[in-house]
């Protein structure tokens, strides 16, 4: 299949496989390693290395103009930590990621457990809704919900101004930010939970009716049965949907730019993504949002470190 | 409430806890379900009936104008999809070669440097993304390559192999080097028992991982809308979001936006419903073996 560089010798080679030659030293797995590193090099690992440097040089429009930087050492990060604004946005982010995550995470468990329980024509019908809206395209998502809560012809004022005494048509849903930001919340846990739901579901299906059936004889009641039987049994892979709803979340840029697009600019709408990119390619204080993007990228390291080490352990198996 | 209901599993017994249960499945069914449906109905109604003061819920004698429209005006949808292709296409295949290659060095051999190179890639997933592409705007633009293919393909490249190469290497640890070993105890060459043997049995694999990949470059949104600013070099989420800008006097033509979201999205959709059986397990996988 392969129609670029590697010459066809250096695929015979995995024929030579782990079992006995181990210690012996190949070039082979270096050769077959490389373009994969070359990749990620030029990709990220330049970028990466440009950033920490800058992070720590005056790096703004006139430097884009050919000014040479200077290097200021940790002024950036002290600009940016004795400063309101960055405090502010961060402290906005971790709200907004803990309401999406938990709401994701509760939303996504209570769904797992019913799936369970239900007969399998429901669960089917419910399966596939979840995936239609989990394979959406985040543009086509946030379309399609602009469109859905629009203040003249949407159908989410429409349905709400039914009710007796309320009369929506018209309210813009992302004028206030508090709005904006539920918006958002909403959207992004509407799409997050069929990934959760189905992979607890998943979980649950492994939980074995032997240990079930033994618990019942116990006399567990349902209450029990989850917190003792099924809960523990489901931590490790709740551990980790967790993290990776958190990481998510935290760092969601695409649904925010787009709803800021379609109707609230302005930095009173900005979560990290959108207030990093605001600084840098925006204003062009490229130094400054060098360093708050290494703030937010050690944030993210360090949230998600377990399920790093989670992944490691697999590979060592 | 449910939980009450686990014994009904084993006990054909039917409780009313059961049917209330998927009474409330099939309304979260419909709650989960109706924005794509609304998209789909929404983009076969005309000017006239989706302005209208109450909403058109299925969408009899609707019209295929808006289709017509979004394919054949002067939207820039077919430009739109030309370049997507070519830079979806460039990516993948560069991705997959390098990813497989890579892969069948972490998981056929032990080598000095190979836990670093597991490790990185790793890492590399956790980055954030929304944390590096201020970096990559300015190497890209650097290299004087902002609204190119090239320029985007090379970050694309880079985003999605970790990811591909993880997957693959599962792949490849599941085909037993014993197989070709057997082979070729049976007279094949290594180079041919591996192409006879290993090849068709990763092929599966290959697929599936192709088509994350697919996925991850088709939809890819922040960096592209950084890197490819000009209309004339935008990928297809990118003319989604312009397509549905308010033109300057509030006016959007939400039959047409529905449209293109539509044609945007059933592709994609389509591709997904293969993949994501693999794709819960394989975000998840360990922890569901335990």
């Amino acid at each position: 299949m392969t129609t670029t560089a590697p010459a066809p010798g250096t695929l015979e080679a995995p024929a030579a496989p782990a079992s006995r030659p181990k210690r012996r030293r190949s070039p082979l797995p270096y050769i077959l390693a490389t373009p994969a590193i070359i990749a990620l090099l030029a990709g990220m690992g330049y970028p990466l290395i440009w950033q920490v440097w800058n992070s720590f040089r005056e790096y703004g429009l006139a430097q884009q103009f050919g000014q040479a930087p200077e290097f200021v050492g940790l002024d950036n990060y002290i600009e940016l930590l004795t400063g309101s604004e960055f405090w502010g946005v961060l402290a906005k982010s971790v709200v907004f990621m803990a309401v999406t995550a938990g709401a994701t995470m509760v939303l996504g468990i209570g769904l797992a457990l019913l799936m369970k329980h239900i007969a399998g024509w429901a669960r089917i019908t419910l399966q596939v809704a979840m995936l239609l809206a989990w394979a959406m395209p985040i543009v086509a998502q946030m379309t399609v919900w602009n469109w859905l809560i629009d203040d003249r012809n949407g159908v989410l004022n429409y349905l709400l101004s039914l009710l007796p005494g309320v009369d929506m048509i018209g309210h813009d849903w992302l004028e206030s930010p508090l709005s904006f930001f539920a918006v958002a919340s909403v959207i992004i846990t509407w799409a997050s939970v069929p990934f959760v739901a189905l992979s607890v579901y998943a979980g649950l299906t492994q939980v074995s009716d032997d240990v079930v059936e033994a618990a019942q004889l116990d006399g567990a009641g349902g209450f029990q049965m989850l917190r003792r039987i099924t809960l523990p049994i489901l931590r490790p892979i709740l551990v980790i949907l967790l993290l990776l709803q958190m990481i998510w979340d935290l760092r969601v840029y695409a649904q925010i730019e787009l709803l800021q697009g379609f109707g609230a600019a302005g930095t009173q709408y900005d979560l990290l993504g959108t207030y990093i990119y605001g600084l840098g390619i925006g204003q062009g204080h490229f130094g400054v949002a060098a360093a708050a993007a290494m703030l937010v990228m050690l944030f993210t390291i360090a949230l998600s470190w377990f399920y790093v080490r989670e992944l490691l352990k697999e590979d060592a198996q | 409430m449910t939980t009450t209901s686990l014994p009904a599993r084993r006990k054909p017994r039917r409780s009313p806890m059961r049917h209330i249960g998927a009474g409330v499945a099939l309304v979260l069914a419909v709650a989960w379900a109706f924005p794509v449906y609304w998209m789909v109905n929404s983009s076969f109604l005309s000017v006239t009936t989706i302005t209208a003061l109450t909403p058109t819920w299925v969408p009899f004698g609707g019209t295929l104008a808006n289709y017509k429209n979004v394919l054949q005006g002067s939207t820039g949808f077919t430009d739109a999809l030309l370049m997507s292709l070519g830079v979806t296409g460039v990516a993948l295949v560069i991705c997959i070669v390098f990813a497989f290659l890579g892969a069948l060095a972490i998981s056929r051999f032990r080598f000095r440097g190979r836990k670093a190179l597991v490790l990185a890639i790793i890492l590399v997933q956790m980055l954030p993304a929304e944390a590096m592409f201020i970096a990559q705007y300015q190497m890209i633009s650097g290299l004087g390559l902002l609204n190119t293919l090239a320029g985007v393909s090379i970050i694309y490249v880079a985003m999605v192999v970790p990811f591909t190469m993880w997957m693959l290497r599962g792949f490849v640890a599941g085909v037993p080097a014993d197989l070709e070993e057997a082979a070729m105890i049976d007279g094949c060459s290594r180079f041919g028992a591996f192409m006879r043997v290993t090849f068709p049995l990763l092929a599966p694999g290959l697929v599936a991982s192709g088509v994350f990949a697919f996925l991850q470059v088709w939809n890819e949104f922040a960096l592209a809308s950084i890197i490819l600013t000009s209309e004339q070099q935008e990928t297809l989420p990118l003319w989604l979001r312009n397509f549905a800008q308010p033109s300057s006097l509030g006016m959007l033509e939400w039959g047409q936006v529905m449209a293109g979201s539509t044609l945007v999205a059933v592709p994609v959709i389509v591709f997904f419903l293969i993949v994501q059986q693999r794709m819960t397990q394989g975000l998840v996988g360990g922890a569901v073996k335990g």
